[in-house]
C-alpha cells in the first residue's frame, strides 16, 4: 500500500494567523513568541555573556546584518558573492573620516554608511543589467582588485592600513547600538519586504521581463534594493573600523563574503530570519571550533556541502513548518 | 629584454590554457562551474608529491597514478553531491567551493606548507632561445599544452564519446532522446576536468613549490580565462590565454610585479561589463543581461 505524506495547517495557526481572532492567551503567545523571543534574546545575551563572548556576540550580529544584507539581494534576483566590498568600502569610509579629519565616531558610522551605500551602488550601476551567475562574478572580483590596488597604490595606508581610528565610547554603547541595529534591520526590512514595494523586489528575481511588461521600471528598483544592501554592509563596515579601532585591506576578505552566503544558506534564504538564524548557529560553532585550529575551516566547507545537499530549505524554513503545521501519512487513493 | 618577454609570455599563455582547459571542458559539457578546481589542482600535486617521496614510487607512475586518482575525485563529487543540487547554479557553486575549501585547508592544516613540498623536473636541461633562458620543463609544457589541445579537440569532433559531449552542451533533451545518459555524460566530464587539472598540475608544478594558496590562484586564474574567452568555448580559451599571458608579463616586465594580477582582474570586469558572454561564447544576451 502506498503512503504520501499530508500537510496541514495547524487550527491554532489558521485561527490566530490567517483570521487574527485572539481569544486566548494561548493564541496571542503563538503569535508573539516567535517574534518576543529573538527582541528579548538580542536585549538580555550582552548582560549575561562574559568578555569573551560578547566580543563573539559583536561578530555574530556584525555577519547576521551581512547575511540580511545578502538576503535582500538575493531577493531581488542579484545574487552577490562579494559583500566583502560594501563591508569594506564602510569600513574605509569610516577610516578616512576618521583618520584624517577626525570626525567622532558617532558621526562617523551614519555618514560611512551613506557615503558607503552610495559609492558601492554607483559602483555597480553599470552591472545592474546582469544576470545570475555573471552577476556573481562581478562581485566577486571587485573586492580582490580593490584589495590590490590598495597594495600597489600604497593609499590609505596601504598594506600597513590606518591605525589609532577613534574607538566608542564603552562596550556597552557597542553591543546594544549593534543588537539595535540588527533589530531594525531585522524587523523593519521583513515588513518592507512583506508590503506591495517587496512584492516588486521578489517579482523582479522571479520574472524580471514580466515585471517590465507591468510598466515598471526595474532598473530603479533594482538599484533601491542595492542601495539599501550596500547601506547595511557599510553599516557594519563602519561599525567594525571603530570596534576594532583600525582598518586595513584584509576588511576585503574572503571571510567577509563567504561567512555571511552559510549563514543565509544555513538559516533558510528568502526570510531575513532564516539568515540571523544562521548567524547566530555559524559564528559561534567557528568560534567553539577554534580550539582544533585550521580543521574547522575543513568542517566549515563540508558542513556548508551537507546541508545544500540535505536540507536546502534551510533550518529556519523547517522549523517554521513544524510550527504551523502537522504532518501525517495517508493512503494513496 | 623584448624578445625574451616575449618568448616567456607564450610558455606563460599555453601554461594558462591548461590551467583553464579542464575547468572549460567541465563547463562547457555539464554545465558546473566546479569551484573545487583549483583544489583539485593542488589535491594531484601532493598526492603524486606522497607517492613519490613516501612510497618512494618512480615519478612517472607517481604522477599516472596521481592522475587517475584526482579524475576519481571528480567522478566521485559529481555522483554524491553535485547531481542532487543540478540546475541550481548558486547551490552547485557553494557546494564545489565548500568542497575546494575543505581540500586545501585539510593539506594546510596537516602542515604541507613549504619549499621541500616540490615536484621534480621531467628532463633537467636548458636552452637559449631568441636571447632568453628557457628550461626543458618550459618546452615541455608548451609541447604537451599544444598536443593535448589538438587531442582534444579531435577526442570532442571524431569520437562517439567527444560527440555525445557535444550533444549533451548543444540540447541535453534531444540528447537524452537520443539514448546519451546525461548524468553519465556530466560524471565523466567533471571527472576528465578534474583529470586536466592534475596533467596541468603535474607540468607547471615543477616550476614552484606546492601550496594550498596555489589553489585559489589556479582557480582565478582559470576563471578570468574563462569568462574572458567565453565559459565553454574552447577556441575562446586560447584566445583568452594569450591576450592574459601577454599582458601579465608584459605588465610585469615593464610596469611592476604588483599589477599583474591587476590587468587580469581588469579584463575580466571590462569583459563582464561589455560582453558577459566572452569573446567567443555564444550569445544568449537574454540570459546574461535584461
Amino acid at each position: 500500500m502506498e503512503k504520501r505524506k499530508e500537510r496541514i495547517d495547524r487550527g491554532i495557526k489558521a485561527r490566530s494567523v490567517d483570521i487574527f481572532a485572539l481569544s486566548s492567551w494561548r493564541e496571542m503567545l503563538y503569535l508573539a513568541a516567535p517574534r518576543l523571543i529573538p527582541i528579548a534574546g538580542f536585549l538580555i545575551l550582552p548582560l549575561i555573556l562574559g568578555l569573551y563572548w560578547q566580543k563573539v556576540l559583536l561578530s555574530v550580529a556584525v555577519f547576521a546584518l551581512l547575511a540580511i544584507s545578502w538576503d535582500i539581494l538575493a531577493q531581488t534576483g542579484m545574487i552577490s558573492l562579494g559583500q566583502a566590498l560594501f563591508f569594506g568600502m564602510g569600513a574605509y569610509t569610516a577610516g578616512i573620516l576618521n583618520h584624517y579629519w577626525s570626525w567622532p565616531p558617532l558621526v562617523a558610522i551614519p555618514a560611512a554608511t551613506l557615503l558607503g551605500g552610495i559609492i558601492c551602488t554607483v559602483f555597480l550601476l553599470p552591472v545592474l543589467r546582469l544576470r545570475g551567475i555573471y552577476f556573481s562574478m562581478v562581485t566577486l572580483i571587485i573586492p580582490l582588485m580593490l584589495v590590490r590596488i590598495v597594495e600597489a597604490t600604497k593609499i590609505f595606508g596601504g598594506t600597513e592600513g590606518l591605525t589609532g581610528i577613534a574607538p566608542l565610547p564603552s562596550k556597552w554603547i557597542e553591543l546594544y547600538l549593534i543588537m539595535g541595529v540588527l533589530m531594525a534591520a531585522l524587523f523593519g526590512f521583513r515588513r518592507l519586504l512583506a508590503s506591495d514595494y517587496g512584492l516588486v523586489l521578489k517579482a523582479i528575481c522571479d520574472n524580471d521581463r514580466s515585471v517590465i511588461n507591468a510598466g515598471i521600471n526595474i532598473y530603479w528598483f533594482k538599484a533601491q534594493a542595492l542601495f539599501i544592501s550596500s547601506c547595511i554592509g557599510a553599516l557594519t563596515g563602519a561599525f567594525m573600523t571603530h570596534v576594532y579601532m583600525f582598518v586595513g585591506m584584509p576588511v576585503f576578505a574572503l571571510d567577509y563574503s563567504i561567512l555571511p552566503i552559510a549563514a543565509a544558506i544555513v538559516g533558510g534564504p528568502g526570510t531575513l530570519a532564516g539568515a540571523t538564524l544562521g548567524a547566530f548557529i555559524l559564528v559561534p560553532l567557528s568560534e567553539i571550533l577554534r580550539g582544533i585550529g585550521g580543521l574547522r575551516i575543513v568542517f566549515y566547507g563540508l558542513f556548508l556541502v551537507v546541508f545544500i545537499v540535505a536540507l536546502p530549505e534551510g533550518i529556519f524554513h523547517y522549523v517554521q513548518r513544524k510550527y504551523n503545521q502537522f504532518e501525517r501519512w495517508v493512503e494513496v487513493e | 629584454m623584448f624578445l625574451g618577454t616575449v618568448v616567456y609570455a607564450l610558455i606563460n599563455s599555453i601554461a594558462l590554457a591548461l590551467m583553464a582547459i579542464g575547468f572549460n571542458l567541465t563547463f562547457g559539457i555539464s554545465g558546473v562551474a566546479n569551484f573545487a578546481y583549483g583544489a583539485l589542482y593542488i589535491f594531484s600535486a601532493y598526492t603524486s608529491w606522497m607517492l613519490l617521496n613516501l612510497l618512494k614510487l618512480p615519478y612517472l607512475l607517481s604522477a599516472v597514478i596521481s592522475i587517475l586518482l584526482t579524475a576519481l575525485l571528480g567522478a566521485l563529487m559529481y555522483r554524491f553531491v553535485l547531481q542532487r543540487v543540478r540546475g541550481q547554479a548558486l547551490s552547485e557553486v557553494i557546494a564545489t567551493f565548500g568542497i575546494g575549501l575543505a581540500i586545501l585547508e585539510l593539506f594546510r592544516y596537516l602542515g604541507f606548507v613549504g619549499f621541500e613540498y616540490n615536484l621534480p623536473v621531467f628532463i633537467d636541461n636548458s636552452f637559449f632561445i631568441l636571447g632568453a633562458f628557457v628550461d626543458m620543463q618550459r618546452i615541455l609544457i608548451v609541447v604537451i599544452g599544444i598536443l593535448l589541445i589538438s587531442g582534444l579537440w579531435i577526442f570532442t569532433h571524431h569520437t562517439s564519446l567527444g560527440l555525445a559531449f557535444r550533444g549533451i552542451a548543444q540540447d541535453e533533451r534531444t540528447a537524452l532522446s537520443l539514448g546519451i545518459d546525461s548524468d553519465w555524460i556530466a560524471t565523466v566530464a567533471v571527472s576528465f576536468g578534474a583529470g586536466l587539472a592534475a596533467v596541468a598540475a603535474t607540468l607547471i608544478i615543477p616550476l614552484g613549490s606546492i601550496s594550498p594558496g596555489e589553489g585559489y590562484e589556479v582557480l582565478i586564474k582559470a576563471l578570468a580565462v574563462c569568462i574572458i574567452g567565453g565559459l565553454g568555448s574552447t577556441g575562446g580559451v586560447i584566445v583568452a590565454s594569450f591576450i592574459i599571458g601577454f599582458a601579465e608579463r608584459f605588465t610585469d616586465a615593464y610596469i611592476g610585479s604588483h599589477w599583474t594580477m591587476m590587468v587580469s582582474l581588469a579584463a575580466i570586469l571590462i569583459v563582464l561589463i561589455v560582453k558577459p558572454s566572452g569573446l567567443f561564447g555564444k550569445q544568449k544576451e537574454l540570459e546574461e543581461r535584461i
